[in-house]
């Protein structure tokens, strides 16, 4: 009974991690009908600034998981502006754009590693390029867009690559560890519980509570739901689409920022290609509860971080993942649309 | 005063034109019937007004007070927010949204609360809310929805949902009016009833109205003007009487009584 409480309460932490990275695919899908690959990286770079914030700057854990939240909704929004957008309406503004910042970063981190020169020359030479890429991309291409869904998809692995090997070039390809900032352990009725469990326990708990306020009560939780139901009806209802789909990212990847520094306080180790297995265990905790509904990705995420313990726990650590996959498939199978989805029959 | 003027406005989907050259002007308080044959591109006309479509060539000038902002071109929801609100032929309510938030969605703009207000339940996001709460209940009742307003929008009737997209599109505190065909697939009297709905909306809300409708009854009862479509050309303009026995919309409709 102890064990079987003891592997509960580790689910119940492992599994407010999926849930809180669960929670962004499933916004993202609900908006855009896009399975936004980066989530998962979005992740990684919100652990990496955890990291930096609390071994470099020497932060409290709370300030942390701020700071990595608003990075995160950041990056979440460049991406999407940079990266899904100019799919959606393309310009040639955005074009311009897109090809100017990825330009410089990528022409940046290769000027770096292959020329070892320093921080000031490699921005100057990514600068001039990619501006010079910049015009060229704004003159000479026409763009058209993709309304292709599929497009879309492969733009997110791309990205997906981008923030892992950009941040393996910036940090280096080893795994760090977080400095112990939380010790101690309170045992209840012979189930141990670490204060990382608590804490991450209730920053789960308050982060749901609130975006399950700002979806059902706020002005722009009632945007997100129309604009998901209706984009183009609710244009002209007077909601500003693209604004909506932005703030959306902000929510979705911030609340992967405060996960990410959440994993590394309980693990107590990062790198950055650990974006990779916990989004794709997130992703099935989102289609496991119904992708685009976001009671369901709650729930996803806690069924399967139980799922995990309970099989390492009784079985063997080396089986978890395999029976992940198989419920997945299963619930493909029996109930396509997740648990609490609903079987839409089209009416004809 | 004319509030909205549309000149020489054309669009192309491929080789296929759907409107051409079409120039209509709109003086404020009136109420426009816009009628033609089915593919005449009334729609469309509506979607290049309402900015769902951008034109391939004119333009739309919208003059609700002195001054003239030019409409071709702009994004919907800038549309919107300038004074123009539409309903749609096949209804598209939020489906999975209650009767109520359908319409507390189209005063999105004029909510004046910020997200911090908001995620920290300041007293200003309470008095917004109330404010709105208050308008779309008063919205609701002046279409006779006001008892359905916690209903899933999906869940009422045809003719409720086609009210309950005027109240929306009311919601959004329009000068202009567009209605897609309101009274598709309503019975007699629910179109009776209809007509005297936007009669009464026009006077209340000091409304210009523009409508598309294939039900006669509705258009010569309610409309001081009509404008004819035919292959996308507007092939006739005038009042009712004068379009009754205008011969080309009599060939148009195949020699359909008018």
């Amino acid at each position: 009974m102890t064990q079987f409480l003891q592997q509960i309460v580790n689910g119940l932490s492992i599994g407010s991690i999926y849930a809180l990275i669960a929670l962004g695919y499933t916004m993202v899908y609900g908006i855009i009908k896009l399975i936004n690959f980066a989530h998962g990286d979005i992740y990684m770079v919100g652990a990496f600034v955890g990291f930096i914030c609390i071994s470099t700057f020497k932060m409290s854990v709370l300030s942390a998981i701020l700071c990595a939240m608003v990075f995160c909704a950041l990056l979440g929004v460049a991406v999407e502006r940079l990266a899904y957008k100019p799919l959606r309406n393309p310009t040639k503004a955005g074009l311009f754009a897109t090809a100017l910042v990825m330009g410089f970063i990528l022409i940046y981190l290769v000027a770096k590693a292959t020329l070892e020169l320093d921080n000031l020359w490699a921005g100057v030479i990514a600068l001039v390029l990619s501006l010079a890429l910049g015009f060229f991309v704004y003159f000479t291409i026409t763009p058209k867009g993709n309304p292709n869904r599929i497009a879309a998809l492969i733009t997110a692995i791309g990205v997906s690559f981008f923030l892992e090997y950009a941040m393996m070039a910036i940090m280096g390809p080893n795994n760090r560890s977080y400095p112990a900032t939380l010790g101690g352990t309170a045992t209840l009725a012979g189930v141990q519980i670490t204060f990382a469990q608590i804490l991450i326990f209730i920053i789960t708990l308050a982060l749901m509570l609130i975006l399950t306020f700002i979806v059902q009560k706020t002005k722009i939780g009632r945007a997100m739901r129309a604009v998901s139901t209706d984009a183009d009806a609710a244009a002209l209802m007077g909601v500003n689409v693209d604004r909506t789909i932005s703030i959306t990212f902000a929510i979705g990847s911030s609340l992967a920022g405060a996960a990410g520094v959440l994993v590394g306080i309980y693990y107590n180790t990062l790198n950055p290609l650990m974006g990779m297995t916990y989004g794709l265990k997130a992703f099935i905790a989102a289609v496991f509860g119904g992708i685009g509904i976001i009671p369901g990705a709650m729930l996803g995420g806690f069924a399967i971080g139980i799922t995990e313990t309970m099989v390492a726990g009784y079985w063997s650590s080396l089986f978890k993942d395999a029976i992940v996959y198989i419920i997945l498939i299963v619930i493909l199978i029996l109930k396509p649309s997740g648990l609490l989805g609903k079987n839409v029959r089209e009416k004809v | 005063m004319s509030i909205l003027e549309i000149r020489q406005l054309t669009k192309n989907f491929g080789g296929i034109a759907a409107v051409v050259d079409v120039d209509m002007v709109v003086e404020k308080g009136d109420l426009v019937g816009l009628i033609g044959p089915n593919g005449a591109g009334k729609t469309t006309l509506f979607n290049l007004i309402t900015g769902v479509y951008a034109p391939t060539s004119g333009e739309i000038v919208f003059t609700p007070y002195n001054k003239a902002i030019l409409l071709s071109g702009k994004k919907p929801w800038w549309i919107t927010r300038q004074g123009f609100a539409r309903t749609f032929q096949n209804i598209r309510l939020f489906k999975e949204l209650s009767v109520l938030d359908n319409v507390r969605i189209a005063m999105h703009k004029d909510i004046k609360y910020g997200v911090f207000s908001s995620i920290l339940r300041l007293p200003a996001y309470y008095k917004e809310e109330d404010r709105v709460f208050t308008k779309a209940l008063e919205l609701l009742d002046i279409v006779g929805l006001k008892e359905k307003q916690a209903e899933l929008a999906k869940n009422l009737p045809y003719g409720q949902q086609r009210r309950l997209e005027i109240a929306r599109a009311l919601a959004t505190d329009p000068t202009v009016l567009f209605l897609d065909e309101p009274a598709a697939g309503m019975n007699p009297q629910e179109t009776a009833d209809l007509t005297r709905l936007i009669g009464e909306l026009r006077q209340r809300f000091g409304l210009t109205i523009i409508l598309i409708e294939h039900d006669m009854s509705l258009v010569m009862n309610l409309c001081e003007r009509i404008y004819v479509l035919d292959y996308g050309r507007l092939i006739a303009k005038g009042s009712p009487d004068e379009i009754k026995n205008n011969q080309k919309v009599i060939e148009a409709y195949l020699g359909e009584e008018v």
